[in-house]
């Protein structure tokens, strides 16, 4: 059971991340934004078979949720056409695809060669409970410092995104 | 069929990245470029996941909450940025911004 959704959650990842990079059938933005969401919910269901029940839900309300409606209304406020004129160069994509394939193929390999760590017994759950008393002891100070850095994104992209006044 | 074991999610996780990269370097729409990097990003997410769980400890997990607090700022100061530049620029090809060409 467990082996068998590995398979299917594993196919639809990359399936809907190929479609989300190099979509052959639509150049629009729009369409490669809906198939991030499709990625990031079949990655959230690997983060499930891992045990890993708080991330998953994070990972649906903040990419799914969040930094989508951030990528769509940007598209939207850009008013972005399908760019039907701007077609990839021949060059461009005939390096990146050798590149990018020379490079998966040496991950590949040298990670299915290496040894195999088998799943230990007692497992560590991922819930609620456990994240919390980690991240609010041994994790605080770094904990403290992510919030800081939000409120320094958060003036950088209202200083960045104010119209010019003068 | 054999169980799943590391391997198999780190072989996930390397196809996962080299998609991404496939979209940095062939797209030529800033926000398509910026989905190949959120794909990065959450191939390396899933490998500290499923390190955390076959390693048996729950510090990964921890990482990866921190990595997606930072890519959320990161996601939200750059897409301010593309949007600063479309104004200028009115376009979101990486070819129009040569500015800084001899």
């Amino acid at each position: 059971m467990e082996t068998t959704l590995f398979y299917i959650f594993a196919a639809l990842t990359l399936l809907f991340g190929f479609l989300c990079v190099a979509n052959p059938f639509s150049r629009n933005p729009v369409t490669s934004a809906m198939f991030l969401v499709l990625t990031m919910i079949s990655i959230s269901g690997l983060f499930i078979l891992l045990q890993a029940f708080f991330l998953a839900a994070v990972q649906i309300l903040v990419y799914a949720g969040a930094v989508m409606v951030l990528f769509l209304f940007v598209i939207m406020l850009l008013d972005l056409k399908e760019a039907e004129h701007t077609h990839v160069r021949k060059v461009a994509l005939v390096t990146g695809l050798v590149s990018v394939m020379g490079l998966g193929v040496m991950l590949v390999l040298s990670i299915a060669g290496s040894g195999i760590v088998e799943a230990p017994a007692k497992r560590a759950i991922g819930d609620t409970k456990l994240l919390g008393q980690l991240l609010f002891s041994k994790y605080l100070l770094p904990f403290e410092i992510v919030s800081v850095l939000l409120l320094v994104a958060m003036i950088g992209v209202i200083l960045l995104s104010r119209k010019e006044a003068k | 069929m054999k169980s799943v074991g590391l391997e198999h999610y780190l072989i996930v996780c390397a196809l996962l990245f080299c998609l991404g990269l496939l979209g940095v370097i062939i797209q030529r729409n800033l926000i398509v470029m910026y989905m190949g990097l959120e794909l990065m990003l959450n191939a390396a997410n899933l490998a500290l996941v499923a390190c955390s769980h076959f390693l048996n400890k729950l510090d990964g997990q921890i990482l990866v909450f921190f990595v997606i607090t930072v890519a959320a700022a990161e996601v939200a100061v750059g897409l301010a940025l593309i949007v600063a530049i479309c104004r200028r620029k009115q376009s979101t090809d990486v070819a129009d911004l040569n500015s800084l060409k001899l």
